[in-house]
């Protein structure tokens, strides 16, 4: 019952946040919004069982990434102006069509997810050991060594990246 | 039902108590920032002037609201509400006494979050930063945003190495639960294996709370006090309140890990945890008497040069001895 | 208890307004944010399959998408900054120094 209304009141902040990625001016309500979301699928994390990933994505994502994200915004926009008046009317077009493409994007889906079967029954009960950190860490380094082992791969280029593109050009 | 309203009623003990403790912990600071440099202190209202913070508080909360006009009004009134409700919610998972027998039920002496314990704090803690960015954009002045962004980026940066230290102890505990850390410190606590990790961690938690030696950011005679300068009235309070609170908070986290909890001989265990705790605060006030402020460019090198590495190794270091055993 | 369809249904919404940010948008920060949407939004679908499930290749698969997406806006990001530090108008449509 408690779960219903916080599952309820988790996917309306969601979608309100996600609106408002997508409608906001200013890049910093842009990212504000974003992080609304981010907290709100954290506490869906929760419902879902997945305590680690919940924690997870409000330390990692909302906040490092997103703070990375505001960090750039408040220094980079500072002096930024709105579209020129010429690009108004492209603007409204492409938001048309952007709209309908994406009316069309859901109605695929949903026909996907209804021919694959529904999943409209409750989900069983799960393993009281389901998405806690131990079950996490052993699935991570015992079954899906070698993704971890990449992903560290992927992360030590993603640094090397950033410290060569960051230096001063000489 | 019965759990939900057990969990609303320790939630609301625990906040109040925090307010109170932020009250306190004012007067106790100027009192003792005052004594190390030879002076009284606050000696006018009321006995030894505790009531001093009663008439700043009412002072403050007289004060004009003023809101700079270029500034964006929403996250400007929402950057300190935000430090102060992160600050408050990061103390939930921090058990101050073993759980107490009430009404045919066991109640553990923690709001909540039992598995994922010190994650929750760090979670919360990440959340907690963009108090102060968001602070020092909405003020709409360029001083501001460059204190708070040398803040925000102090924080983040300390934070890796206090996770890291806080690692040596989850490996040695083998639970992130910090019921189960506070048991398993029942006959050594772990400060003698981790002391290592325990300087680093007392290191890391004056920088985090944006303390001196680690102040540049909001000190006076820099950046014009940095991210709250264009703040008045209740919304500086709050943020001040976010600073003292979350120094309770990584004092109580410190006692947890390594300072056993709320063992102890023969008084009550809240006590002892008490005690525990205002040992950490009067740390954090000798500290602040005793040394000079860190450059800013020294503060980062430093967090990532030295302390980042020793945690490490640290890391490694436990997961061997754990591992070997 | 909901059913695990909702959550479904959810993500699909969240990745469907994630889309049309990207397509409406021309700010290229902004452009980016509708993308970290579209990934958070995949995230919750695969907590929701690992759920049904009980498989943790799920929850593996969500740590994988962050850590990756953290690479991602790092070097994102920075190749942002490099290509508008000084420009006034923020436009991914100006960008056209390569057109033949």
């Amino acid at each position: 019952m408690l779960s219903t209304v916080v599952f309820w009141i988790a996917a309306a902040l969601a979608v309100a946040g996600a609106i408002g990625v997508v409608v906001t001016e200013n890049p910093v309500h842009t990212a504000l919004s974003l992080v609304l979301t981010m907290l709100a699928l954290g506490v869906l994390f929760l419902l879902l069982h997945a305590e680690f990933l919940a924690v997870v994505e409000v330390l990692v994502y909302a906040g490092a990434v997103m703070v990375l994200f505001l960090f750039v915004v408040t220094l980079l926009m500072a002096g930024v102006k709105p579209p020129k008046e010429e690009h108004r009317l492209r603007l409204a077009y492409q938001t048309l069509i952007a709209g309908l493409f994406g009316l069309i994007l859901f109605v695929l889906v949903l026909h996907g997810m209804a021919s694959a079967g529904w999943m409209s029954t409750l989900a069983g009960p799960s393993a009281g050991t389901f998405g806690t950190i131990a079950s996490f860490g052993t699935a991570l380094f015992t079954q899906y060594l070698l993704p971890f082992e990449l992903t560290a791969v992927v992360l030590l280029i993603a640094v090397i990246g950033v410290v060569v593109l960051a230096r001063e050009q000489s | 039902m019965l759990t939900v309203i057990i969990v609303l009623v320790k939630g609301l003990i625990t906040a109040v108590l925090l307010l109170a403790a932020f009250g306190i912990m004012t007067w106790v600071e100027r009192k003792v920032l005052a004594r190390f440099q030879f002076r009284p202190g606050p000696n006018r209202l009321g006995p030894l002037g505790i009531l001093q913070f009663l008439a700043d508080g009412l002072k403050l909360v007289f004060k004009e609201e003023i809101i700079p006009t270029a500034a964006d009004r929403v996250v400007y009134l929402m950057a300190p509400l935000i430090s102060l409700v992160a600050a408050l919610v990061a103390f939930a998972v921090i058990p101050w006494g073993p759980p107490i027998h009430l009404f045919g039920q066991t109640i553990p002496m923690e709001i909540g979050g039992p598995n994922i314990g010190i994650l929750f704090v760090f979670a919360v803690t990440s959340l907690g930063v963009y108090g102060i960015i968001l602070g020092g954009w909405a003020s709409s002045n360029k001083y501001s945003l460059l204190g708070g962004l040398r803040s925000t980026a102090q924080v983040i940066s300390y934070e890796l190495a206090m996770g890291l230290a806080v690692t040596g102890v989850l490996i040695a505990a083998g639970s992130a639960d910090l019921n189960t850390i506070v048991a398993k410190q029942y006959h050594l606590w772990f400060i003698v294996p981790q002391i290592v990790g325990f300087l680093i961690y007392i290191i890391t938690m004056v920088a985090e709370t944006n303390r001196t030696p680690f102040d540049l950011p909001e000190a006076e005679n820099e950046l014009v006090a940095g991210y709250h300068t264009e703040y008045t009235g209740l919304k500086w309070a709050m943020y001040m309140m976010a600073e003292y609170i979350n120094m309770i908070t990584v004092s109580g986290l410190a006692t947890t890990l390594f300072l056993g909890g709320w063992h102890g001989p023969w008084l009550p265990p809240e006590l002892w945890f008490l005690i525990k705790v205002a040992l950490f605060m009067y740390f954090f006030i000798w500290i602040r008497a005793t040394l000079p402020r860190l450059r800013y460019d020294r503060l980062m090198a430093f967090g990532w040069k030295v302390l980042l590495p020793v945690a490490l190794l640290n890391t490694l270091a436990t997961a061997v001895w754990v591992a070997v055993r | 208890m909901v059913p695990i369809a909702y959550y479904l249904v959810l993500s699909a919404v969240l990745f469907v307004i994630g889309t049309v940010g990207v397509l409406a948008r021309r700010n290229p920060l902004q452009m980016f944010m509708s993308i970290e949407l579209m990934w958070n939004a995949v995230n919750l679908s695969f907590v929701a399959f690992a759920r049904q499930y009980v498989d943790m290749a799920g929850h593996i698969f969500v740590f994988l998408v962050i850590t990756v997406a953290a690479a991602e806006v790092a070097i994102g990001l920075a190749i942002i900054v490099m290509v508008f530090r000084r420009r006034e108008h923020v436009d991914v449509d100006d960008l056209s120094l390569m057109k033949g």
